[in-house]
C-alpha cells in the first residue's frame, strides 16, 4: 500500500504543481509564495473537515452531515458571541469543538448501536442539524457588528507569515497524522474498513470504532464553524451548504478508499488543495462560475475512476465460501 | 499420497441402454490443483445415479463442468452419443441440462412465477414479458410437484420448503432432460424430503436422467439405482447400488491408509486446559461437551453444515451460546466478544482467510500485530519497531516469504496469506488454538508443512482444536476425535480406536 499510495501522492503534488505553474502563464503572480499562503488559508477548512471525513470513511462509513453540524454550532457560537460578548473566546472554541462533538456522537451512535447505515443517518442528520439551526436562530442573521473583534480577528492574525487559520489548519494535519498512524484507534479505524470482520475476530470493536470517528469528525466541524463564522464574519442558516460534498471530494481525490480501509492524511489534505487550488484559480483566469462546478465534477469523477482502478490491483480474495457467517459493515 | 485404484464394477445390465449424457475422460485443473483428474460417468434416461465423495473430492468441480461453468481442460462430454462443448452456462442450458443447487439463489422480492422465470421469460408478440403466460406456465409447473403454490405470491412469504419446490420449478422450466441435485436435502425435514423423492420418482418416470449428490447413504440408497465414488478428483468406482454393500462405498470413499503420512509428534498429553459443559446455540448446534488437554490436538469431524465452524465462532465469542459452561485451566470463564477469547488465551484461525483473516490492504506486519496491540504498544501509542519485531519473529518460524514485512498481504499467495493468519494468531501466545480447516486450498507441498507446524505446536504444549472435512488429516492429526452430526456431538474416539469408517458412519448417521 505504502508504495502504490507514495506514488499517488507524488502524483498529486505534480499535478497541483502543474496546474499552478500553467495558471500562472495566464495570471501572473498565481504561483507567488503570498498568493499561494493564500490559497492554503483558504482552503484550510476543506482540509480540517476533510481530515474528519477521512477518518469515517476508513471505517467504510460516510458522514454527510459535516457542513449541517457546522452550520448548527456556528450559529450557536456566533449568538452566544453576540448575547455574551465578555465570554472569553477559549471557551467559545471549546462550546464550539463541544457541541460539534455532541453532534457527531449522536450520528455515532445511531450508526453503533442501531445499526443504521452511515449514508442514512447523515442524511437524516444533516436536515435535522439544519433545521435546529433555523429554530435556534430563528431564521435571522448574526452579522459581523454583532461580534466582538477578537472573535472576528484571531484567526486572521499573522504569526510567523501565516495567518492563525493556517497555523490552526497545520495543527490539525499534524495531530490527525498521529492519531491515525499512532494510535491504536488509527489502526482500528483502517482494520475495521480493511476488512470489518477480520477486524471482529481481531479482538477490535468496530462499532466503538465508528463512534469513535463520528465523534473526531463532528468536533473537527465544530471547531471548523468557529474558523468559518469568523471568516466570513456572518452566521445563518445556509452556511457551507453543501459543503459536505467537498469533504468527500478531498478525500476521493487524495486516494481514500470509499469501501474503507485505504488512505492517508497527506491524500486527504493534497485532494483538499486540489480543490483549493481549482477554485481559486478558475475566477481568476476567467472561468464562469457554472464552468467551475462542471470542472470540479469532472476532476471528481476522474479520480473515482483512478481510484477504482487502483484498488483493483491491490486486492484479490483468495477464497470464497459460505460457511460461517459474515460481519456486515 | 496413496491411491490405490479401486474395483469398478461393470455392470452387463448398463450395456443394454444408452446414456444420455456420458463423460469421458473429464480433467479440470486449477492453478496448483487437480480438481478433477480423467473422470468418466454416464447419466442413463429414467435413473438416479448418486454422486458420493467427501467434501473437496471434486464433486462441485463436475456439476460446474456440467452447468457450463468451467471448461474441462481435457475429455469430452457426450449428449445423445454427440460430442458437445458448453461454452457458457446458457449452452449446457439449451443442451438441455439443468441444476438444483444445495443452496439455491433466489429473489426474496420477486413473485414465485418471476424466480421460475427469470432470464428466460416467455415474451408477447409485441417483445414485452406475456404474464399471463408466466403465471399458467408456472402454476402448471408447480402442478406437477403436487404443490398448488400461487404464482403471484411474493417469494418471501414462503417457507423454506416451499422455497426449495420453487428452485426445482425453475430447473424444469427449461426442457430439461438432465437434471442434477446437489444435496437437495440438506434443509429439509425427513416428511420434505419424502415429498421430493416422490418428485424425483415422478422426473424418472418422465425420462430424465438424475445426478443426485448426497452425504446420506440411506437417501441414495433409497432414490438411486446407479452411484460413483469420487475420491481426490478420481472415480474410484462405480455401479448398480442394489449389489453393492455400504461398507463397499464407504471404503471407496475413503480409500486411503493414511497414519504414516502425517508426521504427528508423540507428545505427553498434560492436564485438562479447557473444558466445554454442555454449549448450546439457538440454532446451529445444542449440548456440546468435551475437553481440551495440553499438548493434544482434538479434531473435529462432520460434514458441512453440521455445526462445527458455528462452535468455533461460538466459542471464540464472534457468536453467543444460548448455554453452556466453560472452564480454561480450572477457572470458569465467559467470553462475551473476540478481545475476550483473545485475553483468556483462545484464538481461532478462521477458514477463510480473505473474509475472516485479513485485512488484505494492510501490510503483512500491521495484519500480524492486530491482535497483539496491547502488547506492541507503549503507554497508548503503537510502536512500529516492536509491531515488526513481532511480525518478523513469527515470518522466520513460519517461513514466509514476502518482499518485504511492509508490503500489503493482498499481494501474497494464498499459501503465506495462511501463514501471516497463523502467525497472527501465534503472536498473541496463546493456551488453546482453533484451526478451522488449516489446509483448505492450499497445495500438497504447503500442506505438509503445515501439519508438521501444528504438530510441532501440540509437542510445545498448546491445546489445539482442529476443524476439518478432510478424513485423512483427520485421522492423522489427532489424538481424538469429535465427530458432530446435525449440531450434535455424534461421539467422541480416542486415537486407538480411530477409522475412517467409525468417522464417516459418525458423520453420516449411518449404524
Amino acid at each position: 500500500m505504502n508504495r502504490l499510495l507514495k506514488s499517488r501522492e507524488i502524483l498529486l503534488v505534480v499535478i497541483i504543481a502543474i496546474m499552478v505553474a500553467s495558471f500562472s502563464t495566464r495570471a501572473p503572480g498565481f504561483a507567488s509564495p503570498g498568493n499561494l499562503a493564500n490559497i492554503f488559508n483558504d482552503t484550510s477548512i476543506l482540509i480540517i473537515l476533510a481530515l474528519g471525513q477521512m477518518t469515517v470513511i476508513l471505517t467504510k462509513s460516510i458522514d454527510l452531515s459535516v457542513a449541517a453540524n457546522l452550520a448548527f454550532t456556528g450559529m450557536a457560537v456566533a449568538m452566544t458571541n453576540a448575547a455574551y460578548p465578555d465570554l472569553p473566546l477559549a471557551l467559545l472554541i471549546v462550546m464550539a469543538i463541544g457541541i460539534g462533538a455532541f453532534l457527531g456522537a449522536i450520528n455515532g451512535y445511531l450508526v453503533w448501536a442501531l445499526q443504521i447505515p452511515p449514508i442514512v443517518v447523515t442524511l437524516g442528520t444533516l436536515t435535522i442539524y439544519r433545521g435546529m439551526a433555523f429554530v435556534l436562530s430563528g431564521g435571522g442573521w448574526v452579522n459581523a457588528h454583532q461580534m466582538t473583534p477578537s472573535f472576528l480577528n484571531i484567526p486572521r492574525m499573522p504569526v510567523l507569515g501565516l495567518p492563525i487559520l493556517s497555523w490552526i489548519a497545520i495543527v490539525i494535519v499534524l495531530g490527525a497524522w498521529f492519531v491515525l498512524t499512532r494510535l491504536p484507534f488509527g489502526r482500528a479505524a483502517y482494520a475495521s474498513g480493511g476488512n470489518p470482520t477480520a477486524a471482529v475476530y481481531a479482538g477490535i470493536d468496530i462499532g466503538w470504532t465508528r463512534f469513535l470517528a463520528f465523534v473526531l469528525s463532528g468536533a473537527l466541524a465544530g471547531l471548523s464553524s468557529y474558523l468559518w463564522v469568523s471568516r466570513y464574519a456572518v452566521a445563518y442558516v445556509d452556511i457551507a451548504a453543501g459543503f459536505e460534498l467537498d469533504t468527500v471530494a478531498a478525500c476521493v481525490i487524495g486516494g481514500i478508499s470509499i469501501a474503507g480501509g485505504i488512505g492517508s492524511v497527506a491524500g486527504a489534505v493534497l485532494g483538499a488543495l486540489f480543490l483549493g487550488v481549482i477554485k481559486n484559480a478558475l475566477p481568476v483566469i476567467g472561468i464562469s462560475p457554472f464552468a467551475q462546478m462542471a470542472i470540479s465534477g469532472i476532476v471528481i469523477v476522474l479520480a473515482v475512476v483512478f481510484n477504482a482502478r487502483a484498488e483493483k490491483k491491490a486486492g484479490r480474495i483468495i477464497l470464497r465460501d459460505r460457511a460461517a457467517p459474515e460481519v456486515t459493515a | 499420497m496413496m491411491n490405490a485404484v479401486a474395483p469398478t464394477n461393470d455392470l452387463a445390465p448398463l450395456a443394454a441402454e444408452t446414456p444420455i449424457l456420458e463423460m469421458r475422460g473429464i480433467s479440470q485443473i486449477f492453478p496448483g490443483v487437480k480438481a478433477l483428474d480423467g473422470v468418466s460417468i454416464k447419466l442413463y434416461p429414467g435413473q438416479v445415479t448418486a454422486l458420493i465423495g467427501e467434501n473437496g473430492a471434486g464433486k462441485s468441480t463436475l456439476v460446474k463442468i456440467l452447468t457450463g461453468i468451467y471448461r474441462p481442460n481435457e475429455g469430452e462430454i457426450l449428449i445423445d452419443g454427440q460430442p458437445i462443448a458448453f461454452h457458457s452456462a446458457q449452452a449446457a442450458i439449451d443442451a438441455g441440462v439443468t441444476a438444483i443447487h444445495q443452496e439455491t439463489v433466489l429473489f426474496d422480492e420477486l413473485t414465485v412465477g418471476e424466480n421460475i422465470f427469470l432470464g428466460h421469460a416467455p415474451r408477447t408478440r409485441f417483445g414485452t414479458i406475456d404474464w399471463r403466460q408466466i403465471n399458467s406456465r408456472s402454476k402448471a409447473l408447480m402442478h406437477q410437484l403436487e404443490s398448488e403454490i400461487d404464482p403471484t405470491i411474493r417469494l418471501r412469504d414462503l417457507s423454506i420448503a416451499q422455497r426449495h419446490l420453487v428452485a426445482i420449478a425453475r430447473a424444469l422450466s427449461v426442457e430439461a432432460r438432465i437434471v442434477i441435485m446437489d444435496e437437495p436435502t440438506a434443509a429439509l425435514s425427513r416428511k420434505e424430503i419424502d415429498d421430493l423423492f416422490r418428485i424425483v420418482e415422478g422426473l424418472k418416470r418422465q425420462g430424465k436422467a438424475i445426478l443426485f449428490i448426497s452425504h446420506k447413504f440411506d437417501e441414495v440408497y433409497e432414490i438411486a439405482e446407479n452411484f460413483v465414488v469420487f475420491r481426490d478428483g478420481r472415480a474410484v468406482g462405480q455401479g448398480k447400488l442394489k449389489t453393492t454393500p455400504q461398507d463397499e462405498i464407504v471404503r471407496l470413499m475413503v480409500g486411503r491408509d493414511v497414519k504414516d503420512v502425517f508426521p504427528k509428534a508423540e507428545v505427553n498429553i498434560g492436564a485438562p486446559v479447557l473444558r466445554v459443559e454442555n454449549y448450546c446455540h439457538p440454532t446451529e448446534f445444542r449440548d456440546i461437551s468435551f475437553e481440551l488437554r495440553r499438548g493434544e490436538i482434538l479434531g473435529v469431524y462432520g460434514l458441512i453444515g453440521a455445526g462445527r465452524s458455528e462452535l468455533c465462532q461460538s466459542l471464540f465469542g464472534i457468536t453467543r451460546p444460548s448455554a453452556g459452561r466453560l472452564t480454561l485451566e480450572g477457572q470458569p470463564i465467559e467470553i462475551r466478544s473476540s478481545s475476550d477469547a483473545i485475553r483468556a488465551g483462545l484464538v481461532y484461525v478462521p477458514e477463510e482467510r480473505g473474509r475472516h483473516g485479513l485485512a488484505l490492504p494492510m501490510p503483512i506486519f500491521q495484519n500480524m500485530s492486530l491482535p497483539s496491540l496491547k502488547k506492541t504498544s507503549r503507554s497508548g501509542f503503537l510502536k512500529a519497531a516492536n509491531e515488526l519485531a513481532l511480525a518478523r519473529k513469527y515470518a522466520e518460524r513460519l517461513d514466509l516469504r514476502a518482499a518485504a514485512l511492509s508490503v500489503p498481504v493482498g499481494t501474497l499467495s494464498g499459501g503465506n496469506q495462511q501463514k501471516v493468519v497463523i502467525g497472527k494468531w501465534l503472536a498473541t501466545r496463546p493456551k488453546v488454538i482453533i484451526l478451522d480447516e488449516p489446509t483448505k486450498g492450499i497445495d500438497i507441498g504447503s500442506k505438509a508443512a503445515v501439519h508438521g507446524f501444528i504438530s510441532e505446536l501440540a509437542a510445545e504444549g498448546l491445546s489445539i482444536i482442529m476443524v476439518s472435512s478432510e478424513l485423512p488429516e483427520i485421522l492423522g492429526m489427532s489424538d481424538r476425535v469429535m465427530v458432530m452430526r446435525e449440531g450434535l456431538a455424534a461421539g467422541i474416539f480416542e486415537r486407538d480406536r480411530l477409522s475412517a469408517e467409525v468417522l464417516v458412519r459418525a458423520a453420516t448417521g449411518n449404524q
